[in-house]
């Protein structure tokens, strides 16, 4: 019987600024991004990056605030990390630095802009131009 | 040099089942670039954590997909699971591991039936198809649905699926199993089929590695990512070896998939012969989620995330999940570049998309 | 040979039964578990509108004043989350689905009236 590695779970908290520091050794360790997140708490956006190497998960965790969230973004270290942030970006508001593939919005067909940070931006879309009838109802700001 | 042409493919497109739409660059009928963008059908399941307690949350999960719901059903349930800090009964985690394989069965013969669909060859489509609705019916006689399943729930299983049933279950997969082999070689020696995937979208190993592929697009690169290995569910006490292909073209992922399918029915027979009596659920009163944790299931189409974290409340603060085809898409952006135009819809098929779960 | 493989296949179809069904002049076989419908005893139903509460797609609503249980059948996913909140298990989750139709259907159950009828907390 093989041990459990799924229930190690390590999450760390970095700093903002250390963000790139952290990639780039994760990167040259031979770790692997598996995903990227955000997590609205409260005025505070938390960003969760997971990365694994070997079936083990490494969490490094950092907040930002919610009002004006910036951030260096991860493409030029991993260059698959486009679709999380842009997805962050569409959904949360949070703009990144030095994005590879910016998709400046557009990357999720929204009636709203960024449904989950009502504290940025949040409420409809400035007449929305051609935005043709993709609604989420559960987008609806029921926080 | 001749002259580029900017070609757009889908959202709208014959070989595909859901939207997503790619802006091709050609050169004569060679693709430079591929420009992916999806986003069409973002659902914003997620966010109706606000609207729905933990416990039900589940039956939201599962329909993010109706291939790999068993999948996501799970996934759910373990990050939940190591949030609380409870383990399920063993018999628990027998009966998921079997549905489990069983949906891996189910979405690959859905997949290669696509595939030949793909390429034009609608009676192999069919057989295909004939052969998983074994697979459909055998879900609905244990699960009482077809593709949503709902009998995961927080804790273990919601239904307990007898000793007798499970034993049929093996006889029933045993009994078509010849007629996958059939199907079998007809995907991997037939002269047609052949022509269109051999050598073509070729990833190597590092480009795997380097693009961050998962599931059997890594796997038929030679990249050994199966989540499986990690031990959860019985896969680390069943023995489970990773089935790897070395070529990287389209040819070694289908050839994945189909070893795969022959390879469920065996952990499954395992499963079933090794299975313990007892409980199938435990009770979780007054305890609220109040941790996080990320749960990984391997799915089908490849490794998926769950992230929860809650705050004690019944509520919790968010659930995230990362599925599979959000990460084989850079993948198949690499693989684009360089081939025909006539091969970009096998290409697309092959990483098996899901724009539902990459959206959700 | 490379015709011969898939032949095998397409050859045994011709003396094979069918693989499908004349759907609706046969009809289809429900297995045992099927999730098809939600069906109510209204006479054990306390309205207590637990089943509303957890609904996760709020399908069901329940009226204590006047007695009525009503689902959206097009709404309802079969969850059975009802059926396994209900203190009085008076919710089954039947086979057979709803049938499709051009407008929503919402069914209402109403209690009927009950001599010497015990006080509903």
């Amino acid at each position: 019987m093989t041990e459990r590695k799924d229930l190690i779970q390590e999450f760390l908290l970095i700093e903002p600024g250390e963000l790139l520091e952290t990639a780039l050794e994760l990167r040259t360790a031979g770790y692997r991004l598996g995903q990227a997140c955000a997590t609205l708490l409260g005025d505070q956006l938390e960003l969760l990056y997971s990365f694994e190497k070997d079936n083990v998960l490494r969490n490094e965790k950092l907040t930002v605030d919610a009002a004006a969230p910036e951030l260096p973004s991860i493409t030029p270290i991993y260059s698959y990390a486009f679709v999380y942030e842009n997805e962050m970006h569409d959904l949360f508001g949070i703009t990144f630095r030095n994005l590879s593939l910016d998709y400046g919005g557009a990357f999720y067909k929204i009636a709203r802009e960024t449904p989950w940070n009502p504290k940025f931006g949040g409420g409809e879309k400035a007449a929305a131009p051609s935005e043709d009838g993709v609604s989420s109802e559960a987008e609806g700001g029921e926080a | 040099m001749s002259k580029r042409t900017v070609i757009p493919f889908g959202p709208q497109h014959p070989v595909l089942p859901e939207p997503i739409h790619l802006d091709l660059v050609i050169e004569d009928e060679t693709v430079v670039e591929a420009i992916p963008s999806i986003g069409y059908i973002h659902r914003g399941l997620e966010k109706l954590v606000d609207k729905n307690e933990w416990p039900e949350m589940v039956y939201v999960i599962e329909r993010i997909c109706g291939i790999c719901s068993f999948g996501h059903g799970w996934g759910y349930c373990k990050t939940i699971e190591g949030n609380l800090g409870v383990s399920v009964p063993p018999r628990a985690e027998y009966l998921r591991t079997i549905l489990h394989e069983l949906g891996r069965m189910h979405s690959h013969l859905l997949w290669l039936g696509c595939l030949a669909d793909g390429f034009g060859f609608e009676s192999l489509f069919m057989h295909s198809w004939r052969l998983r609705e074994t697979v459909l019916d055998l879900f609905e006689e244990t699960t009482g649905g077809r593709v949503i399943f709902s009998i995961c729930k927080v804790g273990g299983m919601r239904k307990d699926i007898p000793n007798e049933m499970l034993k049929k279950m093996e006889e029933t997969l045993r009994g078509i199993e010849g007629e996958l082999h059939e199907l079998a070689d007809v995907f991997l020696d037939d002269d047609t089929v052949k022509s269109r995937l051999v050598g073509v979208g070729v990833l190597t190993k590092e480009e795997a590695f380097e693009l961050g592929a998962v599931g059997p697009m890594a796997r038929a690169s030679g990249v050994n990512n199966d989540v499986r290995l990690d031990g959860h569910g019985v896969y680390g006490e069943i023995g489970f070896e990773p089935c790897l292909e070395e070529t990287g073209d389209s040819y070694a992922r289908c050839k994945v998939r189909i070893r795969e399918v022959f390879q469920s029915i065996d952990l499954i027979a395992k499963c079933v012969s090794m299975i313990p009596d007892g409980d199938v659920a435990i009770e979780i009163k007054g305890q609220n989620p109040a941790g996080e944790f990320v749960g990984r299931i391997e799915q089908p189409r490849g490794e998926a995330y769950y992230y929860s974290k809650g705050s004690g409340q019944k509520f919790l603060d968010r659930i995230r999940v990362r599925t599979p085809t959000n990460a084989n898409v850079p993948p198949l952006v690499k693989i684009l570049q360089g081939c025909e135009l006539a091969d970009v819809p096998i290409l697309v098929l092959t990483i098996d998309p899901c724009i539902s779960c990459t959206e959700r | 040979m490379a015709g011969l493989k898939i032949g095998k296949m397409v050859l045994g179809s011709l003396f094979r039964k069918p693989a499908t069904k004349m759907y609706p002049i046969v009809p289809a076989v429900w297995k045992e578990r099927t999730r098809g419908h939600i069906e109510i005893e209204i006479e054990d139903c306390i309205f207590c509108g637990i089943c509303s509460k957890k609904c996760p797609t709020d399908a069901i609503t329940v009226d204590r004043a006047a007695k009525s249980w009503a689902i959206q059948r097009m709404g309802c996913i079969q969850c059975s989350c009802c059926v396994e909140v209900c203190p009085k298990k008076c919710l089954t989750n039947m086979a057979g689905y709803t049938a499709p139709d051009a407008q929503k259907v919402t069914d209402t159950f109403v209690q009927p009236e009950k001599e010497a009828e015990p006080k509903e907390e």
